[in-house]
């Protein structure tokens, strides 16, 4: 009987050990595979040039340009929207009120939904109604902002990563403890001038560390920029908001299935993964370390 | 007997359905030191908080009679919140310090009523910390973060901060309950300074400390006023049987 048990507990030892070991080998081999297959590429030349030959050669400037620019921008537009939903979450909504509810619920749900649902929301929202409507109210109908531009493709992203803002800023906001915002009530501060000077300070890291994560998942999402903004291949970089941009995730996605000779595009489509992967692991493990130093200094 | 700055009348206040402070009705008077003490949960404190309404900020309170400063109810529908607290300050039981610096943790109270003046705020935090007796330990870092100095600094700090909105009442909620022996004496020895320019209210769950620094005491017990009067009478001969074996340590 207790032979059999000892078996069975090794067993189960095994399994769940093999299990944990099984996740360590993929991305153990997934990077191995992508490093060997791109160190060839990736050079200073790579990251600061323009692709050429068809993009079978040359660098990826442009695409890290697209990107940096699209994060930018949604940062722009998410941090604030998100962080003031936030507030009126934690100070202002009762835990209790349908509003309140209504918007958790919508934020929750908003997490969920495929990110293609977005691209095309933006395709659908953002360019044909906002743009199409602003051309056919300022400019006469002349298309300038009803296609495909950064500006737009940005705020589909920022819709994307908007809970993760919010809830990054919820959790920091609550951790402010509750005797500093009677510290200051008691001084005759108003409830807004409390979380103006008290409340946002003290959730800086959270802010920022869901800054960071947004941007994170902004810069590594492919298909809500698909439709509203990503270009194969531009000559110039882009200036302007309605400009459209290259990006890397989009550039990866089309050297693997659009290429003329994908074989040929190999090392560069490694070597980009690689620039990819190397931005969202440094943006990720920076906001893992901001937030552990807060869940520290709050205990 | 000086004049009377606070008077509450049938005070009466509920946590939901939960009643915990029974009909309260008395006089504190001006330039005095008013102590309240009791047993934990016997309203003492809720009590305290209702004199300059932090009690306004749990959304389940319910408040009837009234609470007159300087013959104003400040209870009334006209109100200014703000206002109230400028003049009725707060320090808590666990020192608050915000995560700023000294010089702005006290200057904060004048920079939200509109003080901007470098000259005018370096006076006013000059002069607060030196009526907390705190000016000498700190004046060389005055830049520094509050949060480095030790727990009997932040609360003299803490009443430093209260004392730069030119309050005219002090509420202090157990001051010194978190503190060395030595601090404490400290505090004390400070609020016997503070009395003679404002109004101490004070909770403390030392009886030694409530006999040391007031002239009155309020003796609480769920949620009911049991007795109150001169400190030297409720220590010595007090009128009711149960106040006498609070304060003997029979029960608490």
């Amino acid at each position: 009987m207790s032979r059999k048990r000892d078996i069975t507990g090794g067993l189960f030892i095994g399994v769940t050990a093999f299990s944990a070991l099984l996740i360590i080998a993929v991305i153990v081999i997934l990077l191995v595979v992508i490093i060997i297959g791109g160190k060839g590429t990736f050079s200073w030349e790579f990251l600061t040039s323009f692709p050429q030959d068809g993009m079978m050669k040359g660098g990826i400037f442009p695409a890290i340009y697209g990107t940096v620019f699209l994060v930018l921008i949604m940062s722009i537009a998410a941090v604030p929207f998100g962080t003031i939903t936030a507030i009126y979450l934690t100070e202002y909504a009762s835990e209790k009120s349908i509003l309140a509810q209504s918007i958790r619920f919508a934020v929750r749900t908003l997490a969920t939904v495929p990110s293609i649902i977005f691209g095309l929301f933006g395709l659908g929202f953002f360019i044909k109604f906002v743009g199409g409507g602003m051309d056919n109210l300022f400019l006469g109908g002349q298309l300038k902002w009803g296609q495909p531009s950064i500006l737009w493709a940005s705020l589909t992203m920022a819709l994307l990563t908007l809970p993760v803002v919010i809830v990054s800023v919820e959790e920091a906001i609550r951790t402010v403890p509750r005797e500093m915002r009677e510290a200051s009530l008691a001084l005759g501060a108003t409830k807004w001038e409390t979380i103006l000077r008290i409340v946002l300070p003290g959730s800086r890291s959270g802010i920022m560390t869901g800054t960071i994560l947004a941007v994170s998942r902004g810069a590594g999402e492919v298909a809500p920029i698909l439709f509203t903004g990503a270009a194969y291949y531009l000559a110039t970089l882009p200036t302007s908001l309605s400009d459209q941009f290259m990006n890397l995730g989009y550039h990866i996605y089309i050297m693997a299935t659009q290429s003329a000779n994908v074989d040929k595009t190999l090392p560069i489509q490694f070597a980009t993964t690689m620039v990819l992967l190397l931005l969202t692991f440094t943006l990720n493990l920076t906001a893992v370390i901001i937030r552990a130093r807060l869940r520290r200094k709050t205990k | 007997m000086k004049e009377t700055k606070i008077k509450t009348r049938d005070l009466t206040l509920y946590y939901g359905a939960k009643m915990a402070l029974n009909s309260i009705s008395l006089d504190i008077p001006e330039n005095e030191v008013t102590a309240f003490i009791g047993p934990s949960g016997c309203g003492k404190s809720t009590f305290l908080r209702t004199l300059n309404r932090m009690n306004d900020l749990i959304p389940t309170v319910r408040i009837t009679g009234e609470v007159l400063v300087d013959t104003l109810n400040i209870y009334d529908k006209q109100i200014d919140v703000v206002n109230l607290r400028k003049k009725v300050g707060m320090v808590f039981q666990k020192s608050n310090p915000f995560t700023k610096s000294i010089f702005e943790n006290v200057a904060y109270g004048p920079r939200i009523n509109g003080i901007n003046h470098k000259g005018q705020l370096g006076e006013i935090v000059e002069n607060s910390l030196k009526k907390a007796f705190i000016w000498d330990e700190v004046k060389d870092r005055l830049h520094d973060s509050a949060m480095g100095l030790s727990g009997g600094q932040q609360q003299r700090m803490c009443i430093a901060r209260t004392l730069a909105v030119e309050p005219e009442i002090i509420l202090m909620d157990e001051p010194a309950s978190a503190l060395d022996p030595i601090s404490t004496a400290k505090i004390e020895e400070l609020i016997f300074e503070l009395k003679k320019n404002y109004t101490i209210v004070i909770v403390t769950h030392n009886m030694q400390q409530a006999a040391r620094v007031s002239d009155l005491t309020a003796f609480f017990y769920l949620g009911e006023l049991i007795e109150y009067g001169k400190t030297k009478k409720i220590f010595t001969t007090p009128d009711k049987k149960h106040t006498e074996e609070y304060i003997t340590g029979r029960f608490g």
